[in-house]
């Protein structure tokens, strides 16, 4: 025990007081700020020039004097016809110009506009941006044209608004609830699926190591292989869950940080990122962001936090272990040794696909059975957490897990002992096998 | 005493048969060699002692007592293929090594302030491992294995890939452990080196052991009573009849003794046939001799008994 407790102290340590790991904990957050911070800048990015565009319209379809002008683009209606027009656009008096046909049939459903330019061609957003005020200013004029009733039309509009509650209690409104639990269970879920693959490889290459440089027969010839291999687990491990920690701490310090001193926030950004933001005013925006708040408030975390944290470790020493009976096999030749981790990988690979379509049904025959297999539990459990799953289904998961994760280390130890003593052979997934069953 | 005795030890890794039911003894205090040609079992044998890996059957007793867990500590091993961690500064190094096999903080700290002190270098304390010549991490991985006073030190080739100041150095080490009551395991296949510091040998090949026993008494065993004489005048024809003469020279011979004759026998004729001898040496066959002739007979019987 005192011997496991040093090599877990001295695995830690190594790593941790290594100035690589320092920087990569603290510049991981600071690069997530500066990536937020400039994809930030991107999308809020204006073209500072505005376009000058003049509009043709013998109809006076649009039956005002001007459009309003928007952020890039000034209009304005001058009186000439559309040869003049085009004049002025060689002559630089305007960037471009806007010819309106004349509209015959008011049931027409698609009408072509003509935009001239001499040689900047209108960017997407303006383009988009011209297409929206038109299209505006046609319903108004068809309104107008076809003598309908305004109010009544806008009557056709109906916004739902579905709110989801549970028979038990009426009172409480779930609806945000699926995407709330969506984004809070991806977000456990890759969490696993990255600490899974990013210690579980720094064990198995620290095996490795062990092995080509010789000091494997050294170290076993004062500890168990056992010890060594647990030692190095655990430490490696605890390394993680430091910087898990770490970064826990750090990114919501810098992402806070990062809206103080540059006025914008995450949330809005994330907005701007997928598109919606243009459509929504502030208001809504607000309202979102607090029921999102609202229903975080409203998981259930005393259950969640806990469970994560064994799954953690569950799947952490699950697979760890694995890597570790691969990183015993392998030689000095790391590309050679690369093909016995393809039977791990794969799994990982696979529950984190598994875990985006049980995002969207955390309730299916899929989401449960693969929330069981102990190969994809660790990622796919926690990602459905927040949906609240049965709790014999949570119950049967962590046995079946923690089974299975003892035996995992079990094996990879029968298969590490033989391994970090076996030099200059190509190892197979047969020969692992057949070392499982090696005399002492 | 035996600090070691090994009594029909056996090991196969899968259809390969390592250890084929070795036994020997092995006294405490000497310096043992255990010899053998490359893949002769030696490695293996060595991991069962050390308690790395177990033996399939068969008995291994240390001090008298059955192998158990308290064994490691008690035994300091540098494998042939030595290693340390690259990363890690030397004196912490030390430090990690020593604390697993046993030593409290404070034990190991004054130990391997000492040796530091014993080598002249002091200053390595804080140099990491990957900034020392190959010499010298040698000489940090015999600290490393003698840092805990083991009362068995098993040692793999050690001298392989040390330069001759280095292996200077190690001799006298192991020389003066010895003297203090050290029992020395010497693994290797170089017979010079076991000549000159063993007292006991065991040869292994092809995972049996074909010969054990006290230097002296092998050779003793192997030598086909053979003398080399140097002399003045002529070798009485008399004496041609009782002695088989391997070669000749002006004022030399060397000679082969028949059956039944002994050497005092015939400095007595010679002196009687008044021939002036200047020097009159037994000719004993080198390890080196007989570990070839060994190996090569051994190796003969299997090709003709195939098994």
């Amino acid at each position: 025990m005192n011997k496991l407790w040093l090599i877990i102290k001295r695995e830690y340590l190594t790593r941790v007081k290594k100035r690589s790991f320092i920087l990569a904990t603290i510049l991981t957050p600071l690069a997530f700020g500066i990536f937020f911070i400039v994809v930030g800048f991107i999308f809020s990015y204006e073209s500072g020039e505005t376009k000058r565009i003049a509009i043709n319209d013998p109809g006076n379809i649009l039956n005002v004097s001007k459009i309003p002008n928007t952020k890039t683009i000034t209009y304005s209606k001058p009186d000439k016809n559309l040869e003049d027009l085009k004049k002025d656009v060689l002559e630089k008096k305007y960037d471009g110009v806007i010819a309106i046909p004349v509209i015959s049939n008011l049931y027409d459903k698609k009408i072509e506009v003509d935009y001239f330019y001499e040689k900047d061609q209108l960017d997407i957003e303006s383009q988009a941006s011209v297409q929206k005020s038109l299209e505006r200013f046609l319903r108004n004029y068809k309104i107008r044209e076809l003598q309908l009733d305004k109010k009544q039309l806008d009557a056709l509009d109906t916004e739902i608004s579905l709110r989801t509650k549970s028979v038990l209690n009426e009172a409480k409104d779930t609806s945000k609830r699926a995407a709330v639990g969506a984004g809070i269970g991806g977000f456990m879920g890759f969490i696993m699926y990255m600490t899974v693959f990013i210690y579980g490889t720094m064990v198995m290459r620290s095996v490795m190591e062990e092995k080509v440089n010789r000091i494997v027969e050294v170290m076993i010839s004062s500890v168990k292989p056992f010890q060594l291999m647990m030692g190095k687990i655990i430490g490696v491990g605890g390394v993680g869950l430091t910087q898990v920690a770490i970064w826990a701490i750090l990114i919501p310090l810098i992402s806070i940080g990062v809206q103080l001193f540059f006025g914008f926030d995450a949330e809005q950004m994330n907005s701007e990122m997928s598109g919606a933001g243009t459509n929504m005013d502030e208001d809504e925006l607000k309202y979102m962001i607090n029921q999102f708040w609202i229903e975080m408030g409203t998981l259930n975390w005393f259950m969640i936090v806990p469970l994560f944290i064994i799954y953690f470790i569950g799947g952490y020493f699950l697979y760890a272990s694995l890597f570790a009976a691969v990183g015993s096999a392998m030689g000095d030749d790391l590309g050679e040794g690369q093909a016995l981790t393809i039977p791990i990988t794969i799994p990982v690979i696979l529950a984190f696909y598994i875990m985006i379509a049980v995002l969207k049904a955390p309730n299916s025959n899929l989401a449960v059975w693969s929330s069981i297999f102990p190969l994809f539990s660790p990622i796919i459990m926690p990602s459905r957490l927040a949906f609240d799953p049965p709790v014999w289904q949570i119950l049967l998961s962590i046995a079946v897990l923690i089974g299975t994760s003892i035996f995992a280390v079990w094996l990879s130890a029968r298969i590490y002992r033989v391994g970090i003593l076996m030099y200059g052979k190509k190892v197979t997934l047969k020969e692992l096998g057949k070392w499982m069953f090696y005399k002492g | 005493m035996n600090i070691l005795t090994l009594e029909n030890v056996r090991k196969t890794y899968d259809k390969h048969v390592a250890v084929d039911n070795v036994s020997f003894n092995m006294p405490k205090g000497c310096v043992f060699g255990m010899l053998g040609p490359n893949g002769a079992g030696k490695t293996s044998l060595i991991r069962i002692i050390t308690t790395i890996t177990r033996a399939d059957s068969g008995v291994v007793l240390f001090n008298g007592e059955p192998l158990n867990s308290n064994h490691p500590s008690k035994i300091g091993y540098m494998p042939e293929e030595r290693g340390l961690y690259k990363k890690m500064k030397v004196g912490d190094h030390l430090l990690y090594l020593a604390r697993l096999k046993g030593l409290s903080k404070s034990e190991a700290n004054f130990e391997i302030k000492s040796w530091f002190e014993k080598f002249g270098i002091e200053d390595w304390w804080d140099k990491k491992v990957e900034e020392l010549s190959k010499g010298m991490q040698q000489k940090i991985q015999f600290i490393s294995t003698i840092v805990h006073k083991p009362g068995l030190l098993i040692l793999d080739e050690p001298f392989s890939g040390l330069d001759p100041i280095n292996t200077n150095l190690i001799k006298d080490e192991i020389d003066e452990l010895h003297n203090n009551g050290t029992s020395i395991i010497f693994s290797t296949h170089r017979m010079e080196q076991v000549e000159e510091v063993c007292e006991f040998i065991v040869l292994i090949n092809q995972g049996k052991n074909v010969l054990e026993g006290s230097v002296k008494d092998v050779k003793n065993q192997y030598k086909d009573n053979l003398f080399k004489l140097d002399f003045d005048g002529s070798f009485p024809e008399e004496l041609l009849a009782r002695t088989n003469i391997i070669s000749q020279k002006e004022n030399s011979i060397t000679v082969q003794l028949q059956e039944g004759e002994d050497s005092n026998t015939l400095l007595r004729h010679l002196i009687q046939h008044d021939v002036h001898i200047h020097s009159f040496n037994e000719i004993l066959p080198t390890l080196n001799e007989i570990f070839i002739k060994k190996v090569e007979s051994s190796n003969q019987q299997n090709i003709t008994t195939p098994a």
